[in-house]
């Protein structure tokens, strides 16, 4: 276990590291400097302090070491459209709500999506099933920001029931978390159906049902522990889905996470908060990853971690 | 005891082709449309596929307004006889823009799957049928990438380029030939070590017939399943650049573009700059969806669908 842990850091270190090298140097390919556009009424040597300050009238390779040494020390270096903010402020500033936002999406797909999942499997091909599917697919099929625009259109301008956007109160969160919980919850309804209807043919459902168990048993303590299992390898991308699905939904209810400040990065052109945010997700990512495939290590006793090669 | 020749018939040489390691088959294609005909919902798919292809085509040859003419005279109409689906700020006719950008959305997811296919097979298949210390090398590199969020990356290639069509399509490639790959080279490995293709082998099939009779028609499905996938998350992929402001830039119209457009007008009542392109993006998405599910249930009823 402790060497399967220690290998897939090493090999996360790699990633990250190849992660931060691309997106550098894709950076530093862009034409012209930030302060291009300051040109005309800034004095050039207020320019030149400003370059000076960046590290960017350094050669590309000496702002390589500079860049990745403070990121050995957990620095992302300063944000240069909003001036005296870093980017590790921002990312201070907004993860903790999009954590929030994004906790709470998954929450309402995991919760909802195996609820749905299961109810269609135990009245598989019915009416019920077929809605669920249906509704399933749409899910699917429908941008996230388009159900943030209905759900804003209605609930909260014509029913007046909720806010409409920002962040503050449980109240604000609803909406937005319900538009990000959708794409989610459709694939996790899915997997939790097939899984189901797979595990009830078992025989030792069969087999839970000839002793004469409870219905409610046999499905909540025999069935569904195995159907919902497979659930877990979904969630590291899951995670990923909600992350990025965030970004347009903080943009739409104006939420000051990390999303909008990505998208703004992105609009402003300011590299160093794209870079680091871009640095900052992906090693999310991985992190998450790598819980993922432990969590599902120990609660799946079938599998060994130290014997796995590579992702299965 | 003598048998008189008389009695000895010679051999009927079509006796002879009874140990043939053939069965009559259907060729591929043949198969895998018998088996779509009966999934009613996948056939749906395809069907609407074919229309929107169809709208794609023809469309610019209907007795539209062009999509980027300007009647100022005419601007925010609600869908009337005249304007199917109404007009926008400028007076376009959205119906045409509708019509103009299936052609762009389309374009685009087919163009990066075709990129994604090409590549994911030729490093999938290289992978899986070299095998050794090159699959597990080339492979290590497919498992790296595939841990970072490919819309990060997207992303990133799209603000360093520079927004455009052309820019879409090298940015989703440039990270969606990885799934495919994967799945290429999982079926080659596990085609090759199958049983039917030892006892082809064992019956002195030759490496080129095993590759064209089993390998290839037995791989398709899967490839056609992720390509089923990948076509709609591509066009997902440009609906979401482009409501970061990343997509096609005017005048082109691709459905992203148009419903991002629409979201800012929806709350003063232009209930159709929304609805249409949201409309039009759903019905594909959920028409490769069904599609994909279909042949997933056709080609490998085996595996899951998640």
């Amino acid at each position: 276990m402790a060497s399967y842990i220690l290998k897939r850091f090493i090999s996360m270190a790699v990633t990250l590291w190849l992660i931060v090298t691309v997106t550098f140097f894709l950076m530093h390919s862009v034409p012209g400097s930030p302060f291009d556009k300051e040109g005309r009424n800034t004095s050039q040597t207020a320019v030149d302090n400003m370059m000076a300050y960046y590290h960017l009238d350094e050669p590309l390779g000496v702002q390589y070491v500079l860049y990745l040494k403070s990121l050995l020390m957990l620095d992302l270096g300063p944000s240069i459209g909003h001036f005296p903010t870093t980017v590790n402020d921002m990312i201070g500033r907004g993860f903790p709500v999009s954590f929030q936002l994004g906790m709470l999406a998954l929450s309402i797909s995991i919760v909802c999506g195996i609820a749905l999942g299961t109810v269609a499997a135990l009245r598989k091909n019915r009416l019920i099933d077929q809605l669920a599917m249906v509704l399933a697919v749409i899910g699917i099929a429908v941008p996230n920001f388009v159900v943030a625009t209905l759900l804003i259109k209605y609930v909260a301008v014509e029913w007046r029931l909720l806010p409409v956007a920002t962040w503050g109160t449980w109240r604000h969160a609803v909406l937005p978390a319900l538009a990000l919980s959708t794409g989610p919850l459709a694939i996790i309804a899915r997997m939790t159906r097939a899984n189901m209807v797979e595990v009830l043919t078992a025989d030792y459902i069969e087999t839970a049902r000839a002793k004469g168990l409870h219905p409610a048993v046999i499905v909540f303590k025999h069935a569904l522990r195995n159907a919902v299992l497979p659930v877990v390898t979904l969630l590291g991308a899951l995670v990923a889905n909600v992350l990025t699905g965030s970004f347009v939904i903080e943009k739409i209810f104006a939420i000051p996470g990390m999303g909008k400040y990505f998208v703004d990065g992105i609009n402003n052109r300011d590299y160093s908060v794209i870079m680091g945010t871009t640095v900052f997700y992906s090693a999310l990512l991985l992190v998450m990853m790598l819980i993922v495939d432990i969590v599902y290590g120990l609660i799946d006793p079938r599998i060994k971690l130290h014997r796995k090669e590579g992702r299965p | 005891m003598s048998v008189p020749d008389s009695l000895f018939v010679p051999m009927n040489r079509d006796a002879v082709d009874a140990e043939a390691i053939v069965r009559p088959r259907l060729s591929f294609a043949q198969e895998a449309w018998r088996r779509l005909k009966q999934n009613r919902l996948a056939f749906a798919g395809a069907l609407l596929i074919v229309l929107l292809a169809l709208l794609a085509t023809v469309g610019p040859y209907l007795p539209v307004q062009s999509y980027d003419k300007q009647v100022l005279t005419d601007i925010n109409l609600a869908p009337s006889a005249q304007h199917w689906f109404g007009t926008d700020e400028l007076g376009r006719d959205v119906f045409a823009r509708i019509v103009y950008g299936a052609r762009i959305s389309l374009f685009i997811g087919l163009a990066a799957t075709l990129i994604d296919v090409v590549i994911g097979i030729v490093y999938g298949g290289i992978a899986g049928y070299v095998g050794g210390r090159a699959d597990n090398v080339m492979m290590r590199f497919v498992d790296m990438l595939y841990g970072v969020p490919y819309l990060l990356i997207v992303i990133l290639l799209m603000v360093v380029m520079g927004p455009g069509l052309a820019t879409i399509i090298v940015a989703l490639s440039a990270t969606g030939w990885i799934g495919m790959a994967r799945v290429v080279r999982g079926q080659v490995l596990s085609l090759k070590s199958s049983e039917y293709v030892l006892a082809a082998r064992s019956m002195g099939s030759s490496g080129w017939r095993i590759i064209r009779r089993h390998l290839v028609p037995n791989a398709m499905g899967v490839i056609l399943v992720q390509i089923s996938f990948s076509v709609p998350s591509a066009i997902f992929a440009e609906a979401f650049l482009s409501f970061l402001g990343l997509g096609i830039q005017p005048p082109l119209a691709s459905w992203g573009v148009m419903a991002s457009d629409g979201l800012s007008v929806i709350l003063s009542g232009q209930w159709w700059r929304l609805f249409f392109p949201a409309l039009f993006i759903s019905v594909t998405m959920l028409a490769f969806n069904l599609l994909g599910d279909g042949l997933q249930d056709i080609f490998n009823p085996r595996q899951r669908r998640s």
